[in-house]
């Protein structure tokens, strides 16, 4: 069972390598995305550090939605999906791992990315530091349950405008607790509660999504 | 009753406005929906018919 | 006594049942209405702070509650379609996802419209208005993927599905909302200060919520037996109906 799981994941990482370009996108999004807000609201920095936390967090939501739709579609349209639907390993821990390389590819980067935009909204150094904590907490969340949007939404006609509408309503608490962390933080307060209630959002979307993904996969694929 | 007289009543205290656009929106909603349904049976059935009579 | 709930839940035969059904729950909601709107205009004394806007509660609260009502009911036609695998319970859920819209979109609404001469702006984010906004968001995702995927079964057990993983979001979402809006007080007025609610107020709220309901009833059966008939538009006794309808139409 650890063997088709390892599989799987190392087979979504490897075939994420192949085309690099994808993440690229997803990274390139979230820069320029970023990068826009500035430019609209104009360069004061006391008016920037206090939106960077909503605006990143935006902007991670919406780069790792962009990705979503490529989640199942491949292996949808080559039919390794059905293969998976049938193989005696359980679905859901399959789409677990689904979901990591998803992550690894896709959210991690954002992670990584993001204190370095936050440099560019005059953001303080420990919030800064909230900033990837929290998005290290909250951005598994916004994976997991992106895979119950993309598996419904499997070869669906319009399938990415339909994923970003039923997906983003659920995002909401991941956002108000991340950008809240960011908030507190800045303001001299402690993060502690935003950040447990963030991990919290995680550990239920880990333990029910995959489920669901899983649920859903059967329905569309079947 | 609350109402000194018709005029009174229709004015709403001077919140008028937003009083009947309250309850105006909801029978109007509740009409167009129900017109609608009306419309959408008839037209199903209209088809069926044409699919029965060949 | 046992009933063949099972007899019942084909379409052949809840078509007709439903069309019996729906002329009684028109006559509850219209006699509710009337008795809700008579208490709303003509009972309910003049609030001694709000004046006469208040009376934007009778419809704004009712909608609100139904709003949330319908979700609730939506999800639990959804669970007992997936877990029967019984297509009626699907197609109950699909008919009552539009009435639901519509009465969140009726409590947003009459919410800003109340909001505007109490709290001089049309829209604040106050916790109750943007879970309201949110659960609109649900509503019409739950809409649109049923309308995008053509295959009707497909269709029942994705938006079944999207509606289960909603309802359980719902009170997450709720909390988060509460708790954000406790953290930026400063533009939130709490709509839970209001005056104590005089027993004739809270009478004429019931009484609206109750029509509300028997409303949502008969459209839900009224859209339900649309669905029907679009389902099977090729099947004997959609055809035979149309035939010996045709004269009404």
């Amino acid at each position: 069972m650890n063997g088709a799981w390892m599989t799987v994941l190392k087979r979504d990482l490897l075939l994420a390598f192949r085309r690099r370009s994808d993440v690229a996108t997803t990274l390139f999004f979230f820069l320029i995305v970023s990068s826009l807000f500035p430019l609209g609201i104009g360069p004061e920095p006391t008016v920037l550090s206090s939106i960077a936390p909503g605006v990143l967090w935006v902007a991670a939501l919406l780069a790792g939605m962009l990705s979503l739709t490529r989640l199942f579609a491949a292996d949808f349209a080559d039919g390794s999906l059905e293969q998976m639907l049938l193989a005696p390993q359980p679905l859901t821990l399959l789409v677990t791992a689904k979901v990591l390389a998803h992550w690894l590819v896709c959210g991690l980067p954002v992670v990584l990315l993001a204190p370095l935009i936050g440099l560019q909204y005059a953001l303080p150094n420990d919030a800064l530091f909230v900033l990837i904590i929290s998005l290290l907490l909250g951005t598994p969340a916004l994976s997991l349950i992106g895979a119950i949007g993309a598996a419904l939404t499997l070869g669906v006609r319009g399938s990415g405008l339909l994923v970003a509408l039923l997906v983003l309503p659920l995002y909401i608490p991941v956002l108000i607790f991340g950008a809240g962390a960011v908030a507190a933080s800045q303001h001299g307060m402690s993060a502690q509660a935003h950040l447990s209630l963030l991990a919290a959002c995680s550990l239920l979307a880990l333990v029910l999504a995959p489920l669901a993904t899983a649920a859903a996969l059967r329905i569309s694929v079947e | 009753m609350q109402w000194a007289s018709w005029s009174a009543f229709f004015n709403m205290g001077g919140y008028a406005f937003y009083v009947w656009f309250s309850f105006g929106l909801t029978a109007l909603c509740v009409a167009w929906e129900v017109i609608s349904l009306r419309k959408r049976s008839k037209a199903a059935l209209r088809l069926s018919k044409i699919l029965a009579q060949g | 006594m046992s009933i063949n709930w099972f007899k019942y839940s084909s379409p052949q035969t809840f078509y007709p049942l439903a069309g019996k059904m729906i002329p009684w729950f028109v006559w509850l909601a219209t006699i509710f209405a009337i008795a809700g709107l008579y208490i709303s205009f003509a009972v309910a004394p003049t609030d001694f702070q709000q004046g006469e806007a208040y009376r934007i509660i009778f419809v704004h609260v009712p909608a609100a509650w139904m709003s949330m009502v319908i979700y609730i009911v939506m999800a639990g036609w959804a669970a007992l379609g997936l877990a029967l695998n019984a297509r009626l319970s699907a197609m109950m859920a699909q008919a009552l996802a539009p009435t639901g819209a519509i009465f969140t979109l009726l409590a947003l609404v009459t919410g800003s419209l109340w909001g505007k001469p109490m709290w001089g702006a049309w829209w604040v984010w106050d916790a109750r208005l943007t879970s309201e906004l949110i659960l609109l968001f649900l509503y019409l995702g739950f809409i649109a993927l049923q309308a995008s995927i053509d295959d009707p079964r497909r269709a029942d057990r994705a938006g079944a599905l999207l509606a289960l993983v909603g309802v359980v979001n719902v009170p997450i979402i709720y909390f988060s909302v509460k708790w954000w809006n406790t953290l930026h007080q400063g533009s939130s007025i709490n709509m839970g200060a209001a005056p104590k609610m005089a027993a004739t107020m809270l009478m004429g709220m019931l009484l609206m919520a109750l029509a509300f309901w028997m409303y949502t009833v008969a459209v839900a059966l009224m859209r339900v037996r649309c669905i029907m008939l679009e389902r099977e538009r090729s099947s004997d006794w959609v055809k035979e109906l149309s035939v010996t309808a045709g004269g009404k139409l």
